[in-house]
């Protein structure tokens, strides 16, 4: 059985030292298409990314990444959308490179699809009503 | 001869529930079947709405007196300044003004995440507001000074005044330079990368109207969510633009000055935005009915998509510098449609008025009319249109300190 999942690997300072896309690559035979990565105003290191290879694979790596102390989320809840708040003026269709936010016709209302969402977090100011979120925001 | 009907006959039927009210994008169907001479028989009452950022935007407050009393020189909402040159505790807060502190554009570019829009989104809302007002002391205002807090039902008045609204028309912006720049119509992309444009098109109340036959002075709307009033011709109203043959104009037009109590209206139509790297500013839905007095009344709300132009603006260079020329016009159509062709290429579209939100104030209009809630008011006198002979000014520049006129 093959797999494919988009995951959020979220490191904390004590291990971001660590080669851990090697690993994932040589000791569990995964595919690893880098979506973004970057440090959180946290000094938490970020990865956003999409694994894929052998069911038995993927769970052998994501129990031993959880091991090393990696939290590991799962992409689509990264960025939300306020529903309440957005106005569908559809400023953020341009501006998003993934197509996750689009603006459906003939209803001319704003549509998320969270699936097609590569975290990039470029609509979260380029929305002029602020209905785009991301988790660390809402978290504070 | 056609049909005519008078504000008198419409209002008894509305109030008679006999009134036949559809939206501008409803009755395009109806005279695509029967004609606008066979929809001028039918309809009485055509509805059109708009939803976008207005700037010029801004509530008028009267706080009632503290005790003792104060003549407020300088105030504050929230932090954000407010015009404190009136009577002694009356304000005007502008929808972009922004808190003395805010970074402005400083690490460009700025977020602008709170202003004037905002506050008056919360104040609607009835949220309490926080006050701080200053002054220098009087015989008759001896308080120099009060921080308090209060919610929009704890003051006298709260009047949405905006100097120009619903503007006719507007240009698509674009961006021919190299870098991302960021306007009051949005982010540009660099090299043609996107196309924004601001307006409901065949949805909105001065291109339903073009040559102001119907909408004056006086006239009863849809403002914020509640009842507000035409209350003058819009700043930088401008008429004398060249016009198609259905009237619309090719370029931004006219514009509307509005009024209304806020304590009616609603925080969904009323939204404080920020725009990246540009400021803060407020969306304002507005809608206005259209009464169908005779044929070519209904013939200027036949006006589709396809049928309306605006022209392709570059606001890297040409648009700040004041330089002359476009980019050729484009539709309403194809700007709906997601792409426009500008240069011969294919560059993405997107809106910073909401259809939807213009859709649905064209809709809630006619409930409120249907319902027999709302009825038409004829304009206690016109306003300018095209034989007016209107010309827009630029800002004279010259040295103030030479002349002696």
């Amino acid at each position: 059985m093959a797999i494919k999942q988009k995951l959020v690997f979220r490191f904390p300072p004590s291990v971001v030292e660590q080669p851990f896309i090697y690993r994932l690559v040589r000791d569990f035979d995964l595919m690893v298409n880098i979506l973004r990565a970057d440090i959180n105003p946290d000094k938490e290191g970020r990865l956003m990314l999409e694994l894929s290879g052998s069911e038995p694979d993927y769970r052998r790596a994501i129990e031993w990444l959880k091991q090393q102390g990696v939290r590991i989320l799962n992409l689509k809840q990264q960025i939300t959308w306020n529903e309440d708040r957005c106005t569908h003026c559809g400023a953020c269709s341009v501006i998003c490179p993934s197509g996750a936010l689009e603006l459906s016709r003939p209803a001319m209302t704003v549509t998320f699809d969270e699936s097609k969402c590569i975290v990039c977090e470029l609509c979260l100011k380029a929305c002029p009503a602020r209905a785009m979120k991301t988790l660390l925001e809402q978290a504070r | 001869m056609g049909i005519e009907r008078t504000y008198e006959e419409i209002n008894h039927k509305i109030r008679s529930g006999k009134a036949v009210i559809l939206t501008a994008e409803e009755v395009l169907d109806l005279i695509a079947g029967e004609g606008a001479a066979g929809a001028a028989k039918k309809v009485d009452v055509v509805t059109t709405g708009t939803f976008g950022p207005m700037c010029s935007s801004g509530v008028f407050l009267n706080f009632g007196h503290p005790k003792p009393r104060i003549k407020m020189s300088e105030v504050y909402l929230n932090g954000v300044p407010a015009y404190a040159g009136i009577a002694a505790v009356d304000v005007y807060l502008g929808a972009t003004a922004l808190p003395p502190g805010d970074p402005r554009n400083r690490n460009h570019p700025g977020e602008f995440r709170y202003g004037g829009g905002h506050v008056i989104e919360e104040l609607v809302a009835g949220e309490e507001i926080r006050l701080e007002a200053h002054s220098y002391g009087t015989d008759c205002y001896p308080l120099k000074k009060i921080e308090t807090a209060f919610r929009l039902s704890e003051i006298n008045e709260a009047v949405l005044y905006n100097p120009r609204n619903a503007y006719q028309n507007y240009n698509v912006a674009v961006n021919l330079g190299q870098k991302t720049i960021y306007t009051y119509m949005g982010i540009l992309k660099p090299n043609l990368g996107n196309a924004n444009y601001s307006s409901a098109g065949q949805l909105s109340p001065l291109l339903n109207d073009p040559l102001l036959k119907t909408i004056g002075m006086g006239t009863r709307i849809f403002l914020g969510g509640g009842v507000g009033y035409v209350t003058w011709h819009g700043t930088q109203h401008n008429p004398s633009v060249e016009r198609g043959e259905n009237g619309v104009p090719k370029t931004p037009a006219g514009t509307l000055a509005v009024a209304g109590d806020l304590k009616q209206m609603q925080r969904r139509w009323l939204r404080g935005l920020s725009m990246l790297g540009y400021g803060v500013t407020l969306q304002v839905g507005l809608g206005i009915p259209i009464p169908i007095l005779n044929e070519e009344i209904m013939s200027y709300c036949a006006v589709r998509d396809e049928e309306i132009f605006a022209p392709v603006v570059d606001y890297s260079r040409v648009y700040p510098y004041r330089e002359a020329g476009n980019l050729g016009l484009v539709s309403y159509a194809e700007l709906r449609s997601g792409a426009v062709t500008i240069k011969n290429r294919q560059v993405p579209t997107a809106s910073l008025s909401s259809y939807a939100g213009a859709r649905e104030i064209a809709r809630t209009l006619k409930e409120w009319i249907s319902a027999g809630k709302f009825t038409l008011t004829r304009p206690a006198a016109p306003l300018p249109s095209v034989e007016a002979g209107i010309q827009l000014q630029a800002l004279p520049q010259r040295n103030p300190d030479e002349g002696g006129f």
